[in-house]
């Protein structure tokens, strides 16, 4: 197990009425990139400002390095934020503004101009010292604002959406450089986005928060092929979600399911006659002319999306739902509209992301090939 | 003062649109031409029984350097400027701290701060009066209290002057400064304290300079009219404390010296204007969007 640099611990916080935080806890190693992602409203700006200080929980604890920092004032904390604004001074220049936590701890003047331009080289702005803040670009902001942070070595660097403002592009550019500043300084980030593509691309860790409370944690690959709840799975990617019933369970954790008219293999465990519902990824999603792995459930082919990268196709099933497939575009050989298929995909990439009430087995000790 | 500041803004600007005609002439009948009719006046001669002479004379300005009418501009100046600090003092924490209340309660607080606008401020000004008084409210307290056993002599002087001129012009000081806390942006100051500055620390680095603005527009609301007031001075001061104000309006009420008075408004404009001046160095504002 690797070193935790922070922690917090059953943490609550309302505003009012709206219960932002019900019981979250987290573990934060050492060095690692651990992303907070969610809709807007889910409370994972608000755990930011907890462990930054800014804002006391009701109940709850937090720990940075070992310590309970819970009730500490935000300045005495070793904890920096990016703010979603910036939130740069803009009556300071840049140099003022990256300098500014070291002038609060009365590092002499020389040493100061020293770290900035430092500073500076690392954020990729040499030269830019003089400049004042309404004189900079989103993104150079967002450095200056990132190197204002750094400059005082934070045990772990908060950051709050940090491109959120940022155009498609210039997005892409700065999360590598994020990423690239992570690993050279081995500082330990806690990021906050909304953007799904953003948190898989960079993260270690990403815990999914819904509602005020961390739905999973866990690694992105993890995160995203084997999700954990209905929210997950439907916040993350594209995904088929159904509810299917179980038959029964075969010995090496394959459960055969009821669906459709059809019958499918999910992994995982269940009772016969247990109602569960699926996720499967669009694009895990096959249809062939002839069943496979142990697969039987008909679909008629209802329309084609073409979206450049990918050709989007919705299959009819014989029940009246509809399964999203994606598949590779560009491609000629697609099935044309109408015609019937045969739908599969590998057992192990439908999860059960919920469950429900148990039904009576209808055909119980039935065998079904696999 | 001010609407003349708008006006040279508007003619300024290059390309005359007759949109803004009834402004010129607005500030040219009620602005402009008082100006120079003071102006005109100050140079005037005075007539031996009651209004002007029309010949030309510096005798007025001969006389505005008399060492007497100078301890009064310093007296004046001095009045003005611990009326603003005094402002200031009070009226700073009273803005910040209202303006951080919910929007609720803000409205109420700023309500309390306008009504005294509505009554008129001779009668508030007879209000301190009865309270500051030999036998006053103030004084039939401390005695109660036992604290003091003859009554302080609290009318009548410069400090009393100074409670009214204060009083009657912490308002401007405190909406000025509220307009600026209200547009704070309160994620700097969490930037500032998450970059390791103490509450005191992020006040001074973050919040004054980024209120500044606010607070020199107070200023210069408080300076420039506490310079002429001068009921307050009659009334609190007992005639004794000698203000500009009270100078000027006695040359041209009781001393019947007209010209001599205009000479003496066109000191007392020069004083505002070099606080407007000062105003623009400090917050480096090209125009008096804070002041209208």
């Amino acid at each position: 197990m690797e070193e935790q640099i922070l922690s917090i611990e059953h943490i609550s916080k309302s505003f009012g009425e709206v219960h932002a935080l019900k019981d979250v806890s987290l573990q934060v190693r050492k060095g690692e990139f651990l992303t907070l992602l969610g809709p807007s409203g889910c409370g994972k700006t608000t755990t930011l400002r907890i462990i930054a200080g800014l804002e006391t929980p009701d109940e709850g604890k937090v720990f940075l390095q070992g310590q309970d920092v819970t009730n500490w004032e935000p300045n005495k904390r070793n904890v920096n934020t990016v703010f979603q604004n910036y939130a740069l001074f803009p009556h300071m220049n840049v140099a003022a503004n990256i300098g500014y936590g070291l002038k609060l701890r009365k590092v002499p003047k020389g040493e100061i101009s020293r770290r900035v331009e430092e500073m500076l080289q690392l954020v990729q702005l040499p030269g830019y010292d003089k400049r004042m803040p309404s004189q900079l670009s989103g993104g150079q902001r967002q450095r200056v604002a990132i190197a204002r942070s750094l400059i005082n070595n934070p045990a772990v660097l908060l950051l709050d959406e940090p491109l959120g403002a940022l155009d498609l592009q210039l997005r892409r550019q700065m999360q590598g450089e994020l990423k690239r500043l992570q690993k050279q300084l081995e500082i330990t980030f806690i990021y906050i986005t909304h953007d799904q593509e953003e948190a898989l691309n960079m993260s270690d860790r990403i815990g999914v928060m819904n509602a005020g409370h961390i739905e999973q944690l866990d690694a992105p690959e993890e995160i995203y092929e084997r999700p954990k709840t209905r929210f997950a799975a439907e916040f993350i990617g594209q995904s088929n979600i159904f509810s299917a019933v179980v038959r029964r369970a075969c010995g090496d954790g394959t459960l055969v399911l009821d669906f459709a008219g059809g019958t499918i293999l999910a992994k995982g465990e269940g009772t016969p006659g247990e109602q569960v519902t699926l996720s499967v990824r669009t694009e895990r999603v096959r249809f062939g002319q002839s069943p496979a792995q142990g697969f039987d459930l008909q679909g008629t082919v209802q329309e084609h999306n073409y979206t450049g990268g990918l050709l989007r196709t919705t299959l009819l099933l014989p029940d009246g739902q509809t399964l999203t497939v994606s598949g590779m575009g560009g491609g000629t050989d697609r099935a044309q509209v109408g015609d019937q298929v045969q739908i599969h995909w590998n057992p192990a990439c439908s999860v059960i992301v919920e469950r429900g009430e148990i039904h009576a087995p209808e055909r119980a000790c039935e065998t079904v090939q696999g | 003062m001010r609407q003349s500041v708008r006006a040279k803004r508007s003619k300024g600007k290059n390309g005359f649109s007759p949109a803004v005609l009834p402004l010129i002439l607005w500030t040219a009948v009620f602005v402009a031409i008082p100006l120079i009719y003071i102006l005109g006046l100050s140079f005037l001669k005075r007539a031996s029984t009651w209004g002007v002479e029309l010949s030309f004379t510096l005798e007025s300005y001969q006389q505005i350097l008399d060492p007497q009418y100078l301890k009064v501009y310093g007296e004046s100046l001095k009045m003005a400027f611990l009326t603003t600090l005094g402002t200031l003092a009070l009226g700073y924490p009273f803005a910040y701290f209202t303006a951080k209340l919910k929007p609720k309660n803000r409205s109420v607080v700023l309500l309390m701060v306008m009504v005294p606008f509505w009554t008129n401020s001779l009668v508030r000004i007879y209000g301190w009066m009865i309270l500051l008084r030999t036998q006053g409210v103030v004084n039939g307290l401390l005695i109660a209290l036992g604290i003091i056993d003859t009554p302080l002599k609290l009318l009548y002087n410069f400090g009393a002057v100074l409670v009214g001129m204060i009083y009657a012009l912490l308002p401007f000081m405190i909406l000025a400064v509220y307009n600026s806390v209200e547009k704070l942006d309160w994620s700097l100051v969490e930037a500032s304290r998450d970059l390791g500055a103490s509450r005191w620390k992020a006040f001074w680095t973050v919040t004054v300079p980024m209120t500044l603005p606010g607070i020199m527009a107070g200023c210069v609301l408080v300076f420039v009219p506490s310079i002429g007031l001068f009921f307050i001075s009659d009334l609190l001061g007992g005639g004794k404390t000698i203000l500009l104000g009270n100078l000027i309006r006695n040359e041209l009420l009781t001393a019947r010296n007209w010209p001599m008075g205009a000479a003496l408004s066109m000191v007392m404009m020069v004083m505002s204007l070099l606080i407007l001046w000062l105003y623009r160095r400090v917050t480096g504002a090209k125009d008096m969007e804070g002041l209208v």
